[in-house]
């Protein structure tokens, strides 16, 4: 077995994410059946190889250079607070997060 | 008024005013109201949007202006793609009151150059499926097989244009979910080079693999909607500043026997008979205009899976955090912060991305990264590899786009393995950041479509859509 319950348990912790027990049992059994066929990676022996966290970086093309830093007007709060589900212009609200 | 419009033909019967663009716009939604509650494949219309903008072609007809390239087209957009004003729910109920206050980039560029915007099609919950049956919001059905997957995740995009209710549209591609759906419903379907397309707009699955790209009926149609949606773009990092070719161009051009690898693996176990026939005949048919074929190997594909499904569930779990019910979507009201929290995103995440979340969280967590997440990545690095080697022997490569034809609804959602399984010729073009085009390839029996693969080089785009104009005109949709 390559994931338990509780490593389940932990992660969805980590992911602020509520599972039923139904979920959490099902997804324990899928995840680790993917992971045990995820485990044929270890055929490849990767010790002198640079991983590669994304494409542009090795490639001669790719020129992804950054833009200037400029202040441009973007006038999307109102719209963007009218859709949040509890604004409280200009702010958003949220449940209280300090105790007194 | 034809049951299939191409760009060139819509344009001649505009300019010559045969038609308006205002009463194509009309037939459009009469062919959408008669078939979509069947066919499930858009989420919403935007009807008042796209009439402003086929008054504003008609206007241009009107005085005798010169039309935009694209004008009068009209397109469907996927709904992961944001469009300003109009909801945007990711096929998720977490964002199904999400109404973006920007357009994509890609979209702009549409409609500057003409497009007429129809409406917002569905796809799996945030991109992540092969079949479409991951939508919150009801699978969608494959036009040419109605008891049979459009295939996924730009199912709705992919089944729009095959049914005629849309002459192209824009779909995403993070490990085939352009690609496969194209070879499903029988159409040409392209995902540019990583970098190619501006991702402005486009709500994150998978960052370093993510890439928006056409659908249509036509190459030379999916040309000119890739020619108007590339090129760099100010407002995202990752999109190059490398030249876009004139693609239309360059399609037409005749082709100079180009030397064209077929790796060996494949076309290992697994394919189906009635696949494995056809892509042979196109590959027969390739070498009857001219091509010369080369057997390749890239010895790395068979561990590409396995990788994609490291890396993408990894930057899933992060791009998803964001779903929190403070800023937009959902909320499930607690007394805690935390509380709230995971409330919200356990009652507005799918199983698919719920699956994806946890276990792209544990291949990054204390522990695991080494053995999970560093590993997918230095497997990425030897795949890369496999294509670098391959195009210093070759021009393009060929293969099939999917290992079996379109599967019937309901047939694979109880084993997730099974379904991430499906994506083994896709999966490898996504990591290694090249452009790849699935083009119809003969029908099974007659019936079920066929996708032959053809990947070119990093920016070969032009070479790649060449290929896929030659193997048209050449039959070989009828193989």
């Amino acid at each position: 077995m390559k994931i338990s319950r509780d490593d389940v348990l932990r992660v969805a912790e980590l992911a602020y994410l509520d599972l039923t027990e139904a979920e959490l049992q099902t997804y324990r059994a899928q995840i680790d059946e993917i992971l045990e066929y995820i485990g044929k990676l270890n055929e490849l022996d990767t010790s002198k190889v640079e991983p590669m966290a994304q494409v542009l970086a090795t490639d001669q093309h790719a020129d992804a250079t950054l833009r200037e830093d400029l202040v441009v007007p973007c006038a999307v709060a109102e719209d963007v607070l009218h859709h949040a589900p509890d604004p409280e212009p200009p702010y958003f609200r949220v449940p209280k997060v300090i105790e007194r | 008024m034809p049951a299939t419009w191409t760009i060139d033909g819509l344009k001649e019967s505009l300019a010559a005013k045969k038609i308006s663009a205002r009463e194509l716009l009309a037939d459009f939604y009469k062919r959408i109201e008669a078939n979509n509650p069947e066919l499930n494949a858009f989420l919403a219309l935007t009807p008042e949007r796209a009439r402003r903008q086929a008054d504003k072609i008609d206007a241009l007809i009107a005085s005798g202006s010169p039309l935009p390239p694209l004008a009068g087209v009209p397109v469907a957009i996927k709904d992961v793609i944001s469009t300003r004003g109009t909801k945007t729910t990711c096929g998720s109920k977490i964002l199904e009151n999400y109404v973006p206050p920007y357009d994509a980039t890609a979209v702009e560029r549409l409609e500057a150059a003409g497009a007429v915007v129809l409406g917002k099609t569905n796809c799996d919950e945030f991109a992540m499926g092969s079949s479409n049956e991951n939508s919150a919001y009801g699978p969608v059905k494959n036009p040419l097989a109605p008891d049979r997957v459009p295939g996924g995740s730009s199912g709705g995009s992919a089944a729009v244009v095959a049914a005629g209710l849309a002459v192209a549209s824009l779909g995403t591609d993070t490990g085939g979910s352009i690609r496969q759906p194209g070879s499903f419903c029988g159409i040409p379907a392209m995902m540019g080079s990583y970098g190619r397309v501006s991702r402005y707009g486009l709500i994150a699955f998978a960052s370093s693999l993510d890439r928006i790209g056409p659908f249509a009926t036509k190459v030379r149609d999916v040309a000119a909607i890739l020619q108007t949606i590339a090129g760099r773009d100010p407002h995202d990092s990752t999109s190059t500043t490398a030249a876009v070719p004139d693609y239309l161009a360059e399609v037409a051009k005749p082709l100079k026997r180009p030397r064209l690898g077929i790796p060996k693996e494949y076309f290992a176990e697994g394919m189906d008979a009635g696949v494995r026939q056809k892509i042979e005949a196109g590959i027969a048919l390739f070498r009857k205009l001219g091509c010369e074929l080369v057997e390749i190997r890239m010895p790395h594909t068979d561990y590409a899976i396995a990788a994609y499904y490291i890396i993408a569930t990894a930057e899933a779990s992060s791009n998803l955090a964001r779903y929190d019910g403070v800023r937009y979507g959902l909320r499930v009201p607690d007394d805690s912060l935390l509380t709230m929290y995971r409330k919200t995103r356990g009652a507005g995440f799918g199983p698919e991305v719920k699956r994806r979340i946890v276990l792209g969280t544990y291949v990054l967590s204390a522990g695991y990264y080494d053995a999970y997440y560093l590993k997918g990545q230095q497997v990425r690095t030897l795949i890369a590899e496999d294509f670098r080697d391959a195009f210093t022997k070759v021009d393009a490569i060929l293969t099939p786009t999917s290992p079996v034809p379109p599967f019937k609804l309901g047939e694979r959602t109880s084993d997730p393995l099974q379904m991430y399984l499906a994506d083994i010729y896709t999966v490898t073009g996504s990591l290694a950041g090249v452009p790849g085009i699935s083009v119809p390839c003969g029908k099974i029996d007659g019936k079920l479509p066929v996708g032959l693969q053809i990947f070119g080089p990093a920016f070969g785009e032009a070479r790649v859509l060449q290929l896929a104009h030659a193997f048209e005109q050449a039959g070989g949709a009828d193989v």
